[in-house]
């Protein structure tokens, strides 16, 4: 957008009518939100807490400039999680740097009045402008409700309309009455000690005829999803799915993005002089970033399938059929989708703990998301396991699939210790609830995917870009400053400072099995952990491009170091987390740097203890 | 809430002990402990004397968690949770 038009339109914000989305979660609100203000959103976080806000504009057909906020869902204004008390403060106008809206719009599921009605009239309690959309009103029409508007406009004081989220032109009749009315008359008035239950079922009684009480295609599916038997089969067959196609169709995408990375960093090397700038745009930032945008293909595809998941109203049955082994290993259900996707990569799984609403289950499936074994792990697995553990077979094993499998193994059991002791250990010990709603099945829009799926790809490359950007550049100025001395031999690298701390950190990683060249390399492979291989290759002064070195490397490795080096820099990478991206992402999804610094420090204690026990008891065994 | 047993004392049970698909009419939503948040938004989604309710599923591993239907809508509750709410067999 250029300046010239920036000007009126930021202008206009200020006499525009402030308009507030609310609803029972599952009501099609934020289908109803992107219905109406398409790709005009802003999502960012409600001051002091980690609730997404999201913000809208749109224009009514008559020209009237609409600011939209779509608030949390919620199923009550007493709130049972920072997102319902978000709801509550923003509609009672008391939220931080909040005004409280003109209008309230309240959007109930027209299939589901029996539950979104009651929330409606704790909304109609308030006293505030509001108008009630009947979203989904297609759906209910199909069942055979029927619902009498003008009865219902009657009962409660306030317009009444029919929207359909999911359709072009859904919201017409609310945008007609938002030109019409704008701020609405607040609701009849309701008692406040007054019976909601009873006041929903007169309101029912009186406007809705309903002939049928449930979805017989729901009832059918949950029959089969919902299967002790057959519902874990469909679940592990889901899954499997996701992680063939994510893998596979990554691939490709991947593959061009290290050729693009190699071909800039290529010609950026050819044009520009030699020098510090070439350094630092070469060596620093392209190939820094490189490494870390390599993996947005497999994060987006993580996201297209979450998110698909999610609308479908399928990620809810998982976790009602997973929460039981989840909460034995003090997590809830709806962890297991987050903890799931981190084996692929860390960072779609910690943004995807936005589905848990109860902040601690929350918390504890952020800190153990690191411990699930990323495919960025792979290179370094693949590359000591080749080197160290025999290609033979143990009974019908292959042994070096065994201890592959075994660094998975210890990642998980890791995870289930640590989610163990922040709950042993939590301060709050009050019962944690699941009280999940399983909402009616729905086809996945694609618009709403998009959306979706652009707001995670822009939070992932802005606000974490940002300072995966400003760790890159660190990196770089830590390993390429000072220049070795005049006819220094060794790489350029051991004279830097990243040398020197990696020589200095030997002291500490010494009891580990760690030689200074590991401890350089684990300066640079904080980047991402594949960045590790390239690095040690950097250290042992390896020339070749990054393939041929990996295999030279292999070799030189294994003459140079012990199996207990190997097996301990193994554990090491079981735990630690060496990977800015990763901390990035805890920071910004917690809004807390205090808790970024937690994780780190407790992910590098535990990796130290791990490679220490595997070095020392190689060390006692051979 | 108090539990009411002035017509049907017998024949109440806890949500978590009805069987499968069998219906029932919830008489009470009962506090585990004192301002029990989680009972409290039981009665906000819906679990209010003289609603109909049905369990129709439960979890493969110890049969928790119980799949509830009450009125239009489906809940997932723990065992735990379900337990807070009293029903009598209506059929």
């Amino acid at each position: 957008m250029s300046a010239a038009i920036e000007v009126p339109v930021a202008a206009a914000t200020t006499d525009s009518l402030r308009v507030a989305l609310v609803g029972n979660p599952n009501c099609g609100k934020t289908a109803l939100f992107n219905l109406l203000t398409g790709s005009r959103q802003k999502v960012a976080n409600y001051a002091g807490v980690t609730v997404e806000r999201k913000q809208g504009r749109l224009t009514t057909p008559q020209g009237r400039e609409v600011l939209i906020l779509d608030l949390p869902g919620a199923y009550s204004l007493t709130p049972a999680s920072p997102d319902e008390a978000i709801t509550r403060d923003v509609c009672l106008g008391t939220a931080a740097g909040e005004s409280a809206p003109d209008l309230i719009v309240c959007v109930l599921d027209a299939t589901n009045l029996r539950l979104h009605l009651r929330f409606a009239l704790e909304v109609a309690r308030l006293g505030r402008p509001m108008l009630v959309a009947l979203n989904m009103s297609d759906a209910a029409a199909r069942r055979g409700i029927v619902i009498d508007k003008a009865k219902l406009e009657a009962a409660l004081g306030v317009p009444v309309v029919d929207t359909i989220a999911v359709r072009r032109g859904g919201a017409d009749a609310l945008l007609k009455l938002l030109d019409a009315h704008g701020r609405t008359q607040p609701a009849l008035p309701i008692a406040p000690d007054a019976d909601l239950h009873a006041e929903v079922n007169r309101l029912l009684n009186a406007a809705v005829t309903m002939p049928r009480r449930t979805d017989a295609r729901d009832d059918l599916i949950d029959r089969w999803v919902l299967h002790p038997v057959a519902g874990l089969a469909i679940l592990a067959v889901v899954l499997f799915l996701i992680f063939q196609a994510v893998f596979a169709w990554a691939a490709p995408f991947q593959d061009g993005i290290d050729a693009g990375v190699a071909f800039l960093a290529q010609h950026l090397g050819a044009i520009l002089p030699d020098g510090l700038l070439k350094s630092l745009l070469v060596d620093g930032i392209v190939a820094g970033l490189g490494g870390v945008i390599v993996f947005l293909p497999q994060i987006l595809f993580l996201f297209l399938f979450i998110l698909a998941l999610e609308e479908s109203g399928y990620l809810p049955r998982a976790a009602f059929l997973l929460d039981r082994l989840m909460v034995g290993a003090g997590l809830t259900g709806r962890s297991f989708i987050p903890l799931l996707s981190s084996f692929a990569c860390a960072i779609p799984g910690i943004m995807a703990t936005r589905s848990i609403q109860d902040p601690r289950d929350r918390l504890t499936t952020i800190m153990v998301a690191p411990l699930m074994t990323c495919s960025a792990r792979l290179p370094v697995y693949a590359l000591l396991i080749s080197a160290f553990v025999p290609q033979r077979d143990v009974w019908l094993f292959n042994l070096q699939g065994l201890v592959l499998f075994a660094l998975y193994i210890a990642g998980i059991v890791g995870a289930l210790l640590v989610s163990w002791v922040m709950k042993r250990f939590s301060r709050d010990k009050a019962e944690q609830s699941l009280l999940l709603e399983l909402p009616s099945y729905r086809m996945p829009r694609v618009r709403d995917l998009a959306i979706g799926l652009w707001e995670r790809a822009t939070i992932f490359l802005r606000r974490v870009g940002g300072i995966i950007l400003a760790l890159t550049v660190l990196l770089w100025f830590l390993s390429t400053f000072p220049a070795p001395p005049d006819g220094a031999t060794g790489p350029a690298i051991d004279y830097s400072f990243a040398g020197r701390i990696g020589q200095a950190m030997e002291v500490v990683f010494a009891p580990i099995g760690f030689n200074w060249q590991i401890c350089i390399a684990l300066i640079p492979g904080l980047a991402a952990r594949e960045v590790a291989v390239s690095a040690l290759a950097t250290v042992y002064a390896l020339s070749a491009t990054s393939e041929a070195a990996a295999d030279q490397l292999g070799g030189l490795i294994a003459q140079q170091w012990s199996l207990a080096t190997a097996l301990s820099l193994l554990a090491w990478y079981v735990f630690a987390p060496q990977c800015i991206a990763t901390l990035a992402v805890i920071r910004r999804e917690t809004n807390s740097v205090r808790t970024m610094v937690i994780a780190t420090t407790y992910l590098f204690a535990l990796a130290y203890l791990a490679a220490f026990a595997a070095y020392r008891i190689t060390l006692a065994l051979s | 809430m108090q539990i009411s047993c002035i017509h049907s004392f017998i024949i109440d049970m806890r949500l978590s002990e009805l069987p499968r698909h069998e219906a029932a009419v919830i008489s009470a939503v009962e506090d585990a402990r004192e301002g029990d948040h989680i009972a409290g938004r039981l009665r906000d989604l819906g679990f209010v004397p003289g609603e109909p309710v049905k369990v129709l599923a439960s979890g493969p591993i110890g049969a928790d968690p119980l799949l509830v239907q009450i009125g239009f809508t489906r809940f997932a509750l723990r065992r735990a949770e379900a337990a807070r709410v009293i029903v009598a067999p209506s059929a």
